[in-house]
């Protein structure tokens, strides 16, 4: 049984195409999950947006909501019990949340495909990784079974698996973990999409194998020009590779910026914390900072900013007042492009 | 693997001698003498019962006759029956085909209808279909066998006559279908059940997020990824399964009157027949101890995890 797509109509000239708009652009997206225990909020309003070639690092606490959108976005959430009341997902300047499932399926694996974060769990372990690669070619590009084949070991070697043609009939659990993240990219990559959403690629990974396979994923975006959004919660892994960060918490944004301003300068008091929450050399000897407190209850997601009970400067309006995402400006009013803040202080955060 | 597989005969071997021992003994401490059921309600000769005992070595001490029974075994001579004197192994060939029509019958009505319905049922867990699948089941398992059977026979036989009531030749397929039927419920219901479960499970698994994410149609994500991995606890159930239907269709062979295995352990037992029981269980054990085998090959062919050495 072959089951093969007719994709050829859908445009997707990588260069010198039409500019209709940006290539993802997630507006006032929603998500709630409805459980017996009553609507879980899991995402509140994001906005975001990936130009080709870009790399946008979505940083968060486990809860945060940052998967959640990553997963709205390529249409793999689990609906029922999910939910989207409310949003725009524009990819290419089409809503996606309007396609058809047909159509929607189309686009995945072969405009934007994701990369999990437990290469182990998320490769079926009863089919040989070849045929798991191969799986893109038959079903997407009607390819025979013996051109998927070598089609398979030709990007097995692309993300430098030694002796693929000998591998390629091998089972997940015969690969080490950072050989099987390099299939899961491989696997990603095989259509070269134009987008490639990237779910704590490194989490599962020790730090030698974790710095290898994000130099191969930016090696391989660099090389196609292809758009990545990078989830993670590993505030080194984003210093290297992304262009810009969006921090996430309880289903909002709170702040995004280019990457080495936020690192310079935060301008929220959660991003601050999380900075002030890496072990540093020069403070060998003091207690590391911690962020007082637990990520919310998205059940039951505080009044006003959701961080307040857990921020240091929190004041009666934090209370009330929900923060609107802001555009962060230069103590003389001068633009920093690209920087927002949801936090009604945060002209002291940054400046103060 | 070949080694494996060596290992696994060779075990057989004091699994064989273990289970035929027992059944030997068990059937030798049943009450009741074959030999003076010859004479029926006439009293018998006591010289006569002495004569046919040493003839056929039954006054020999149990090891003994153990022993001798063992000797023919290997050498393909199951016995004669006491009443008759007839080669047992004769009763034996002609029973087993019937049988094992009817358990192949019956084996692959729960292959096919039992996990067609597991997979509808959780695949749409919680929907219409998983509740009337499950509520079907669970009627099918709480009902007792002969139930079902007495009542296929009195509707189909009986009331519509779609079918003769008894089988009138139980070497004709076709009258073998409805007990087929009967037979093979109760290992539907628990071959639906089973899938059901597994595949309700692995649905939420990690790979079959990765399989929609690849942008796979749905069929092959159901058919490719998500049944091949769901069918391993299935695979042990059908596996043993075949050994019991074969030995364990009594009361549904004493239903609809086919002349196979069940039925003739069944006028064995009531004739004191020890050989003959001894023998059909011992081709039983073989068929089951074989199945089980089959069933860990099996394993490995459906999980590469999973490697013999």
């Amino acid at each position: 049984m072959t089951i093969t797509d007719k994709t050829a109509d859908v445009p997707a000239p990588r260069s010198g195409e039409e500019k209709s708009g940006r290539l993802l652009d997630v507006k006032d997206l929603h998500v709630e999950f409805h459980t017996r225990d009553g609507v879980v909020k899991a995402v509140n309003g994001v906005n975001y947006s990936v130009d080709a070639g870009e790399t946008l690092a979505v940083l968060g606490e486990s809860g945060s909501g940052k998967s959640v959108t990553a997963q709205a976005v390529m249409g793999i959430l689990d609906m029922p019990p999910g939910k989207i009341p409310q949003g725009e997902i524009l990819f290419r300047g089409q809503d996606m949340l309007k396609m058809s499932n047909e159509e929607r399926r189309k686009i995945r694996g072969r405009k934007i495909a994701m990369i999990f974060q437990d290469a182990l769990s998320s490769l079926n372990p009863v089919l040989s990784v070849g045929y798991q690669l191969g799986e893109m070619f038959r079903v997407h590009d009607g390819l025979s079974r013996k051109a998927a084949k070598a089609k398979s070991i030709e990007l097995m070697e692309r993300v430098k698996i030694p002796a693929a043609k000998e591998r390629v009939n091998d089972y997940p659990h015969q690969f080490s973990g950072g050989m099987r993240q390099r299939i899961m990219i491989a696997m990603a990559l095989a259509l070269e999409p134009d987008l490639i959403i990237a779910d704590e690629p490194t989490t599962a990974l020790d730090v030698t194998v974790q710095a290898q396979v994000m130099d191969l994923l930016a090696e391989l975006q660099r090389e196609y020009n292809m758009g990545l959004i990078l989830i993670t919660h590993d505030l080194g892994v984003v210093a290297d590779v992304a262009d810009k960060i969006a921090v996430m918490y309880a289903g909002r944004i709170v702040e995004t910026a280019p990457v080495h301003e936020l690192y310079k300068r935060p301008a929220h008091p959660y991003t601050r914390g999380l900075l002030d929450s890496i072990p540093r050399l020069d403070q060998k000897g003091h207690e590391l900072y911690a962020i007082k407190g637990l990520p919310p209850n998205l059940l039951k997601i505080p009044s006003g900013c959701a961080f307040n009970p857990r921020c240091p400067k929190a004041t009666d309006i934090c209370r009330t007042e929900v923060p609107p995402l802001v555009p962060v400006t230069e103590q003389d009013g001068a633009e920093l492009p690209g920087r927002g803040s949801a936090c009604h202080f945060w002209k002291e955060t940054i400046h103060g | 693997m070949g080694r494996y597989v060596a290992r696994r005969l060779l075990q057989m071997i004091p699994v064989f001698i273990g289970t035929t021992l027992l059944i030997f003994l068990m059937v030798n401490v049943l009450p009741g003498d074959p030999v003076r059921a010859l004479w029926g309600d006439k009293p018998p000769d006591p010289a006569q019962v002495a004569q046919i005992k040493h003839d056929r070595g039954l006054d020999l001490p149990l090891w003994e006759q153990y022993l001798h029974y063992m000797k023919g075994l290997f050498q393909g001579d199951f016995g004669n029956t006491i009443a008759g004197n007839r080669p047992i192994l004769d009763e034996i060939t002609q029973a087993f085909p019937v049988s094992m029509r009817l358990a192949v019958m019956a084996w692959s009505f729960e292959l096919v209808v039992g996990i067609t319905l597991g997979v509808f049922a959780g695949i749409r867990r919680g929907r219409i279909v998983d509740n009337t699948v499950t509520l079907f089941t669970l009627l099918v398992i709480s009902v007792p066998i002969f139930v079902v059977g007495l009542l296929f026979q009195l509707y189909m036989g009986n009331e519509w006559q779609w079918i003769t009531p008894t089988v009138q030749d139980s070497e004709d397929m076709g009258q073998l279908v409805v007990p087929a039927l009967v037979l093979g419920m109760v290992g539907l219901a628990y071959v639906a059940r089973l899938t059901r479960t597994s595949i309700a499970e692995n649905r939420q698994a990690d790979y079959i997020r990765t399989a929609v994410a690849k942008g796979l149609p749905k069929q092959r994500i159901i058919t490719r990824h998500l049944l091949r991995n769901s069918l391993i606890p299935v695979v042990t159930y059908l596996g043993t399964d075949i050994g019991t239907l074969m030995g364990g269709a009594v009361i549904t062979e004493g239903i609809f009157n086919v002349t196979g295995v069940g039925n003739l352990l069944f006028t064995s037992l009531a004739r004191r027949e020890g050989a003959v029981i001894v023998g059909i269980v011992t081709v039983l054990v073989l068929v089951y101890l074989l199945a089980s085998l089959l069933v860990d090959l099996l394993y490995a062919v459906l999980d590469p995890r999973i490697r013999y050495a």
